[in-house]
């Protein structure tokens, strides 16, 4: 099975973010990257395929050089090979532009079957997966909590509101994956892992060598664009229900306040 | 010049889903800033008999694409057919539902219409004609206002529970188009569904949410929680401790990694307020904490916060909101 993740390079969860001087960006310098947890689930999941029906896990990324990294873990984690789109035009893009370098670069490698991450932890567009799929003309089934192939076609468990859904498309197809670490549960890279990764062969590819004109999928293409950022109003500690009371006084006396002072019980 | 907004309705289990009804009072709103008409669509199996309902919310006219085949969400199959209405029209701009489904709709639905997508949106507003939204990026950590490009079709999904919901005017019906339906062709299919029946609350769209975390310590345990959500008609969420430990389901977990929520009040139990997790809650509008620790970091956060143990608190406090609610 010829699989391929689609894979980004996000800051740490733990991060603090601050925004830049420019009001439109946040500050890179202090950072620490990881891959987009949810990509994560997807190495796991491509991983997981590939020990049932053999073949290759190809990493396919944008970004700078620094993504190498990310790109490399997932290679220790056992993926084969991967490709970073690393193109300065793609800076400023949308999701439809970024969508469309992905999508070219996936179709040169003719996969069975594309799995990514359903968003990122970053700027949580949760948009990449269905419009890669949108150009390739495939079906994708999103937000996987479970998935399943028999080689043809591929079958998937899809938590909706008050329920869940199970989904099936015949292969080619795209999965974007939901969950969580305790459902997916990525294997950690091992140190031969390491070792080996450092050899795989990583291809870097400019727009152009993917065929595509700056101009259709780059800055001036975007639909849109973030014009300023702003910190969500800071919370103050407020206040800790003491007063001397016991137990039962202080359950009285939250039960008062939440109802009379912030009426929402 | 564009006529209209459009709203996309979300059907299931033989009604409009809230979030919905938000949607198509967000649209209205839009609607009358840019002075245009706030068309509905509504896709489903049965959906026909609701439809002039979307008119209790503002809408004028909804165009109903009703076939067993569009009884579930499948991508391949809704986004040609609710393409095809769209562009039948000249839309000012495009609102959905930012829920499971309609966030997936949304990202296919503008690659397909070529639309500057702004997902699960918290705010919109209209500035001499033109549309900016407001959408948290990194859980909620940072707010970021988008814009478009001036060619753009702006598409918004609004994220539930958020936006104002109108008052439902029974006197207001919309008036019905059913549209031909034509389904492509699909490779993918929905094979079964399965509604939860319980009338448990959905995380996403709950008033209320009380969360426990590594401190209670045992699966079991969570049985003093669920008494108190049954007390408050609360839906109970979990910190990625205690879903990690198996105690409770990957979908009840809130934080970055997990469900970002945003209730009327949010209680966390025994949970120490890690950064993640913060980022899911961070925009309740009230945070209670109960910890022991009178150090956790949950309580720089929390507008009441209670150190106790919780298996003492908890009990205490689900009775002492019996009292209230008998004497109310
Ligand atoms: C990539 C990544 C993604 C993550 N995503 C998420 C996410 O989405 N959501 C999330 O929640 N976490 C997430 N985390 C994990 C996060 O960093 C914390 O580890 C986690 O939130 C801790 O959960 P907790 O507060 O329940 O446990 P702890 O931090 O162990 O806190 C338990 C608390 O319970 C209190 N306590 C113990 N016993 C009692 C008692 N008897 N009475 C009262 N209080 C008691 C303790 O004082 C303590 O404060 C993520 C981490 C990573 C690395």
């Amino acid at each position: 099975m010829n699989i391929v993740v689609l894979l980004k390079q996000t800051p740490d969860t733990e991060s603090v973010i601050r925004i830049a001087d420019d009001g439109q960006s946040i500050v890179t310098d202090d950072l620490k990257w990881i891959i987009n947890p949810y990509d994560e689930f997807a190495v796991e999941a491509a991983l997981r395929l590939k020990e049932k029906h053999g073949g290759t896990v190809t990493i396919v990324s944008y970004g700078p050089q620094r993504v190498v990294e990310s790109i490399r873990t997932a290679m220790a984690m056992g993926a084969d090979k991967g490709v970073l789109i690393d193109d300065p035009a793609l800076e400023g893009a949308d999701s439809l532009g970024v969508s469309r370098a992905l999508a070219a670069a996936v179709k040169e490698l003719e996969p069975d079957i594309v799995l990514c991450g359903s968003r990122a932890v970053d700027y949580d567009q949760a948009q990449r997966g269905p419009m890669v799929a949108e150009w390739l003309e495939w079906p994708h089934l999103g937000l996987a909590v479970a998935l399943d192939s028999d080689g043809s076609t591929v079958t998937i468990e899809r938590p909706i509101e008050g329920g869940k859904v199970t989904l099936e498309a015949e292969l080619p197809a795209l999965v974007t994956m939901g969950g969580s670490h305790a459902v997916w549960n990525p294997r950690y890279a091992s140190l031969p892992g390491i070792m080996k990764a450092k050899k795989k062969p990583l291809e870097v590819k400019t727009l152009a060598d993917l065929g595509l004109d700056p101009a259709e999928c780059g800055e001036e293409a975007a639909k849109i664009r973030i014009v300023s950022l702003e910190m969500p109003p800071e919370r103050q500690a407020g206040r800790i229900i003491d007063d001397g009371l016991d137990t039962e006084g202080k359950a009285a006396e939250l039960v008062r306040a939440l109802h009379e002072e912030a009426k929402v019980i | 010049m564009a006529d209209c907004v459009f709203v996309v309705a979300e059907f299931r289990g033989g009604d409009f889903r809230r979030v919905s009804y938000e949607v198509a009072s967000e649209g209205r709103k839009i609607a009358d800033a840019l002075g245009v008409s706030l068309y509905g669509i509504a896709v489903g199996s049965g959906v026909t008999d609701k439809a002039s309902q979307l008119g209790f919310y503002g809408v004028d006219k909804v165009f109903v694409a009703d076939d067993p085949a569009l009884e579930s969400y499948v991508a391949e199959t809704y986004v040609p057919v609710i393409a095809s209405i769209i562009e039948q029209a000249d839309p000012a701009a495009v609102l959905l539902a930012a829920s499971v489904d309609g966030k997936d709709l949304s990202a296919r639905l503008a690659a397909r219409l070529e639309a500057g997508l702004a997902q699960d949106c918290t705010e919109v507003v209209c500035e001499d004609g033109a549309l900016k939204a407001k959408r948290p990026i990194f859980a909620g950590k940072c707010l970021a206002w988008c814009e478009w490009a001036e060619d753009a079709l702006p598409m918004i999904s609004c994220r539930p529970n958020v936006m104002d919901c109108r008052d439902a005017d029974a006197t207001r019906e919309a008036e019905v188009e059913a549209v031909a339906v034509e389904i492509p062709e699909a490779r993918s299919r929905a094979t079964g569904l399965e509604l939860d029946t319980s009338g448990k609350v959905e995380l996403t769209e709950a008033e209320i949410i009380v969360s426990g975390g590594r401190g209670m310590k045992a699966s079991e345990n969570f049985s003093i929680l669920e008494e108190l959500a049954t007390e408050l008609g609360a839906a109970v969420g979990a910190s990625r401790a205690a879903v990690d430990a198996g105690w409770r389901p990957h979908s009840d977990q809130v934080g970055q990694t997990g469900k970002v929520v945003n209730p009327n009040l949010y209680i966390a139990v025994g949970i120490s307020g890690a950064i993640q997790h913060l980022a899911g809650m961070g925009s309740s509008k009230y945070i209670v904490a109960v910890n022991k620790d009178p150090e956790a970091p949950i309580f720089t956060k929390a507008d009441y916060g209670v150190v106790e143990d919780l298996f003492k608190f908890v009990p205490a406090f689900t009775e002492e909101v019996r009292k209230m609610k008998s004497t109310c």
